[in-house]
């Protein structure tokens, strides 16, 4: 799960990495208000959607007087704001953040990561910031710094200290600088983070270390232990066709084909999805149903695929262990008699129950095209999809 | 032989009283498993399934020589069960529970550190199908009738899709040796590499099939070992080719963040490795078909 980086602040600041004052706007009133409430002569006026990258696509405006606050506010709020991580769809601002500008001496980079291969917490410092990591990974590999930290015994101060002088923070910034990634390190472990990045942090002119801009994602496999986490959860920011799915239980992913796709585990419904692909389809979505699918569930994912609009034909891929392929079956006739459907489906079911399940679907009377194999299902619902293009 | 488990593996059920573990207690004492027991705090001296239930997994092992565990325990408390697990003796742990934080299982791998390697329990999961020896013994939740006994191991990241090379494979009258599921989360026990290893040693496997996914760094490793250390022949296949950057596709694990962790750069790795790669999935069982022929 993402928020935003006013939240992320927040959090981080608990933890007690140091930020520069600010607030949050809802309309070109209360940004206005908000500068006058946190002071100084400049403001930043930050559009907070779950992305990164905003400053290029004009979602960050540096102001200096009333009117132009009220101005950018104006602009930015209810803008659709695309950067290069938001997809062509782009991302509704809602909601400003407006921060007092910092006087900058640098930029520099700090993040915390899972780190998969190590399997530990990883973080990672560079003295360049306020550019894409990946970026100066390329091309000044050699101002990255990494350090592993030992799960059981935690982030010790020297490892701190170590990171602060890679980052050549001056010696007496030194313990501001162990304070700020101790906290980031902290507010990861005990907010079940699974990053946290900080970029640019930056050192100012009258020696403060701030974080300028700030991310945080967490396990969603923790979220029951972090109601405080859930609840700054965004729906605004997500695809609503997966917030609705995930409402559901299912596992749901939108993407750009005309083929929707129902599948119970995440291998064999990506593995189904390259099969379309190799036969000339795309897939419109990924849908796993998870195990153990009830006929309601089947339903519900019925629904959930074909209220894309863009789905021109669907597959069914069950591979039934924990699931039955009778309850299927039964999902898939009763989603018919429910919804209407017109859009041409192909079922293909394998292992526990087959035989009933196949001639349940026979026996409905409803028009379900059914396969054996992976690859005739594919072949079959790419045909469908062909001929449903070329008739319209 | 096979690996891991065989007809003589005496197994234990953690979370032995839920409805999940008793359903799948039931199928696995049907299967022919030797399970011997399970645990549930609270109702030890119980019986249940006609087999005894212990307080704590110290006295399970104690009192039936189990060397062996399954763990259907929920979320939020299984990280603490693999870990009494380990610490009770355990040879061999499958964890079947999805949605474990990752910072216990991270906590879970630096626990399993107090074991010397040779003593160390072997942990395969979160989040998997788990382990099957056709005929002998099933220690997990996959539909035992698609598996036939043989000389081909197999090592799954997903649960369905290692049915569907299996029964692929059933289909071209090849049969299994061991299957492992290693599960779709991004800190898991044993790795594919770990699962090769083993399958390089034991002499009834003659090949391997090897299902990886998008994501994580393991495949890689895996190529890795087949080049440098693998006699038998390796067939692989990677779900994921259509799958968006930075996207999540279901399994916690299956998420492109960096490189070398798309489809198209492992299939990249393993074919340099000299891995045989299935062109696509329903081709699982034809490619091993052709390899197992090349080798006879």
């Amino acid at each position: 799960m993402d928020i935003h980086e006013y939240q992320a602040k927040e959090l981080l600041s608990e933890f007690g990495v140091g930020i520069s004052p600010g607030g949050l706007a809802y309309s070109p009133e209360q940004a206005v208000y908000r500068a006058k409430e946190i002071g100084g002569h400049q403001w930043a006026v930050k559009a907070q959607i779950h992305s990164g990258a905003r400053g290029k696509a004009g979602g960050i405006k540096i102001c200096s007087s009333d009117e132009e606050i009220w101005n950018a506010a104006e602009e930015l709020l209810g803008k659709r704001l695309v950067t290069h991580q938001t997809g062509p769809g782009g991302k509704v601002v809602y909601r400003l953040y407006i921060e007092q500008v910092a006087d900058i001496e640098r930029e520099i980079y700090l993040a915390l990561v899972l780190d998969r291969n190590k399997q530990r917490v990883t973080i990672v410092t560079s003295t360049e910031g306020g550019m894409d990591i990946e970026e100066v990974a390329a091309t000044k590999p050699g101002s990255i710094h990494r350090l592993e930290v030992e799960p059981a015994v935690g982030l010790r101060d020297f490892q701190a200290r170590e990171l602060g002088f890679a980052l050549n923070i001056h010696p007496e910034m030194i313990s501001q600088a162990v304070h700020c990634i101790e906290g980031a390190y902290q507010a990861f472990r005990e907010l079940d983070a699974t990053l946290v990045e900080i970029n640019p942090l930056v050192v100012t002119k009258d020696n403060h270390i701030l974080a300028l801009d700030a991310k945080m994602s967490f396990d969603d496999n923790a979220l029951f232990r972090r109601p405080k986490i859930s609840e700054l959860r965004d729906k605004s920011q997500e695809d609503s066709r997966e917030t609705a799915a995930s409402d559901r239980g299912l596992s749901y992913v939108g993407l750009d084909g005309d083929i929707g796709c129902m599948i119970n585990g995440a291998g064999l419904a990506m593995a189904t999805m390259d099969m379309i692909k190799h036969k000339g389809g795309e897939p419109a979505n990924f849908l796993d149903i998870g195990g153990g699918a009830s006929p309601d569930r089947v339903t519900k994912a019925f629904r959930l695929v074909l209220d894309d609009e863009s789905v021109k034909a669907m597959l069914v891929n069950i591979f039934a262990g924990i699931n039955r392929c009778d309850w299927i079956a039964e999902g898939v006739i009763q989603a018919f008699d429910k919804l209407n459907v017109r859009t041409p489906v192909v079922v293909r079911l394998s292992g526990t129950n087959v035989e009933k399940g196949m001639q349940m679907l026979k026996d409905s009377g409803h028009p379900v095209i059914t396969a054996d194999t992976l690859s005739e299902a594919a072949e079959k619902v790419v045909a469908e999809r062909n001929r449903v293009t070329e008739a319209s | 032989m096979s690996i891991m488990i065989d007809s003589n593996t005496k197994v234990l059920i953690q979370g032995f009283t839920g409805k999940i573990g008793t359903f799948h207690a039931k199928e696995m004492l049907e299967y022919g498993t030797q399970v011997v027991g399970g645990v549930t705090p609270g109702k030890g001296g119980q019986t249940h399934l006609d087999l005894p239930v212990f307080n704590t997994m110290k006295d399970a092992v104690e009192e039936t020589g189990a060397e062996a565990s399954i763990v259907f325990v929920p979320a939020s408390f299984a990280a603490d069960s693999i870990m009494e697990a380990a610490d009770a003796g355990i040879k061999t742990c499958v964890a079947i529970t999805d949605g474990i934080p990752a910072q216990d299982m991270m906590l879970v791998k630096r626990y399993m550190y107090r074991y010397k390697k040779e003593e160390r329990m072997r942990l395969t999961g979160p989040n998997c199908a788990g382990t099957i020896s056709p005929d002998r013994c099933l220690l997990g939740i996959m539909p035992g009738h698609i598996y036939i006994p043989g000389n081909v191991g197999i090592v799954a990241r997903s649960g369905t899709l290692g049915y569907e090379a299996a029964s692929q494979m059933k289909a071209s009258g090849i049969g299994i040796s061991t299957s492992v599921g290693i599960g779709g989360d991004p800190i898991n026990g044993c790795s594919h590499r770990d699962i090769l290893e083993l399958f390089e040693a034991d002499p009834e496997t003659e090949a391997v099939m090897l299902i990886g996914e998008i994501g994580g760094p393991q495949e890689a490793d895996a190529a890795e070992y087949f080049k440098n250390h693998m006699t038998k022949p390796l067939v692989a296949y990677i779900a994921g080719l259509t799958a968006p950057k930075g996207r999540r596709m279901g399994h916690a694990g299956a998420i492109v963040s960096g490189k070398g962790e798309s489809a198209a750069e492992k299939v990249e790795l393993l074919r340099d490795a000299g891995v045989t790669v299935a062109p696509d999935p329903s081709e699982l069982g034809s490619t091993m078909e052709r390899v197992l022929k090349e080798l006879a």
